[in-house]
């Protein structure tokens, strides 16, 4: 990974961090590891969150044909892939 | 025995669905539902997991129209679905995409469908058939079963269409699922029975919600939950016309539903209801605190209890939420909802009771006492979590929350899990509230951290 990405990488793991209050610090969050179900525990509820505090922070928004696609948080890794493609900000 | 047809579209061209731009005519509905009907696996009762709308309303119709049971429990761990199987042992699902962790034998929804040549005839069903167990979550970690007639249900979302004004011009979103009672009635046998056209898709980040009711045709509604609301006026500038607003599953705070209001341009209305009766009252949030009793039905107040009868409801049922009838009389059809019954837990939409989540924490190997919280309200319009007091010895905090995933929706998982050297349980084994909650602050405000593993 470019060092930018391991940057922003680092930036998005904090930002999900702030934004749902959890009580580990970014670093924890391992970047292939699945944000939800038996990874970090994140479910529908917390992706809304994140997914506010991303198009807050990075000026786009997330979208999915259903609410059952939401691949983009299946690791840190890939969620931050799709902020670096798609960021406005 | 009388009976009530399938849909209440009149014509084979009106329009019972859209498929994003595209619409679904009755014709091809009712051809859809014939063909599915004929060709699902023998058992009577049925997990619907479909996650596309119509494809979840044409099979509900095709298990209705063959004399199937659709079986909706609140959630789907393996604990669940162990429970559906032990109820119904001849239970499959059927799904649209392939399903993970669901234990049953499996019938995939057609990719494609013949198209419809001629006009079927519009089935007449069996007021009293009973076409849904829906389950509510039992004490003992037996989920409890409440049976859906044909009747009631349809006498149940006519009233809401009724009180509404929804009718055959109108289109409906749903940002909840199908699966639970509130999208059921209101997202799928609303728009079957008065006409209207619901929207096939299940959007989930508020971009997507905004685009698929802007692509719908007015006048258009949308059903929702505060939780969705609050999301969406947060993250979006610009929201599309809409004409009606609907929301259930928790209170709306005042300020939220007139800013919804206000933005949306749409008056916004709450559906009250429980398990046992379905919907009772709907209420203007932004015009007054006061609920109207749906067309029909009555409430009455009998020493400390509140009964509903009337209208849609089979049998006077006894009210567990804390309601003050306005009037002078026992009886009234409007009231004030001072708070639900204190052991139901109502997260996002999901249902389950305090005393289920303390028999499931309690029945995982290792746990020797443990009891869970419920979420403070210190903001209505926020998701408040649950948290757990364990006292578990040789278990880690990711092992107590693997075993409890199995057993419970992710969305009642404790935060803060906390382990504990011994609950303070009072003589008779009692935990008062305040003193657990008391408990949980003492050790939070201590520094504890959030699924702290014991010492």
């Amino acid at each position: 990974m470019p060092e930018a990405n391991l940057e922003l990488q680092n930036e998005v793991a904090g930002l999900i961090v702030s934004a749902l209050n959890l009580d580990i610090s970014p670093e924890d969050i391992q970047p292939a590891a699945p944000l939800y179900g038996e990874g970090l525990g994140l479910d529908s509820i917390d992706i809304l969150e994140v997914a506010l505090a991303v198009s807050k922070h990075y000026g786009f928004q997330l979208r999915a044909d259903n609410a059952d696609n939401v691949s983009i948080f299946s690791s840190l890794a890939s969620l931050t892939r799709h902020i670096a493609a798609h960021r406005t900000k | 025995m009388p009976t009530l047809p399938l849909i209440a579209h009149r014509r084979p061209d009106a329009v019972v669905a859209w498929r994003g731009k595209t619409p679904v005519t009755a014709r091809q509905f009712l051809g859809d539902v014939k063909h599915l009907a004929g060709t699902l696996p023998p058992g009577r009762h049925v997990l619907n997991l479909c996650g596309d709308r119509y494809r979840f309303t044409v099979n509900l119709a095709a298990c209705v129209v063959s004399g199937r049971v659709s079986l909706l429990p609140s959630t789907y761990t393996p604990e669940m679905v162990r429970q559906m199987r032990r109820i119904a042992p001849d239970v499959f699902c059927v799904a649209d995409k392939d399903i993970d962790g669901v234990d049953l034998p499996g019938f995939r929804y057609p990719e494609t469908m013949p198209p419809a040549l001629s006009d079927p005839d519009i089935p007449e069903i069996d007021d009293a058939q009973v076409v849904a167990q829906v389950f509510t979550s039992g004490s003992t970690g037996v989920p409890l079963p409440h049976p859906k007639r044909w009747g009631n249900l349809v006498r149940n979302v006519r009233a809401e269409a009724e009180r509404l004004g929804i009718g055959a011009s109108h289109a409906i979103l749903g940002t909840v699922p199908p699966q639970h009672m509130y999208g059921l009635e209101s997202t799928v046998l609303m728009p079957l029975q008065s006409g209207a056209a619901l929207h096939a898709a299940h959007p989930f980040y508020p971009a997507d919600i905004c685009a698929a009711l802007a692509g719908l045709p007015r006048p258009r509604l949308l059903v929702t939950t505060p939780y969705h609301l609050r999301t969406i006026l947060a993250d979006q500038h610009t929201l599309p016309a809409t004409d009606l607003i609907l929301s259930a599953t928790a209170p709306l705070s005042q300020p939220l539903a007139r800013e919804a209001e206000s933005r949306f341009g749409a008056p916004l209305y709450e559906i009250y209801g429980c398990t046992e009766t379905g919907q009772l009252a709907s209420r203007r949030p932004a015009a007054g605190a006061e609920w109207h009793a749906l067309p029909g039905i009555c409430l009455r107040s009998e020493g400390q209890s509140v009964w509903a009868d009337g209208g849609h409801i089979e049998t006077p049922t006894r009210l567990s939420d804390v309601i003050e009838l306005i009037g002078d009389g026992k009886a009234s059809s409007t009231f004030l909802l001072h708070g639900r019954h204190a052991d139901l837990i109502n997260i996002a939409g999901k249902r389950t009771s305090l005393a289920y989540l303390n028999h499931q924490l309690n029945a995982i190997p290792g746990v020797r006492d443990g009891v869970f919280l419920p979420p403070r309200e210190d903001d209505p319009d926020c998701i408040g979590r649950l948290a757990a007091l364990v006292v578990a010895p040789g278990l880690t905090a990711a092992a107590l929350t693997q075993a409890l995933r199995e057993r419970i929706d992710p969305v009642f998982l404790p935060r803060p899990l906390l382990f504990v050297d011994a609950l303070p349980r009072n003589a008779t084994g009692k935990l008062p509230s305040h003193i657990t909650q008391g408990l949980l602050d003492d050790l939070q405000s201590l520094g504890t951290s959030q699924a702290q593993e014991p010492a």
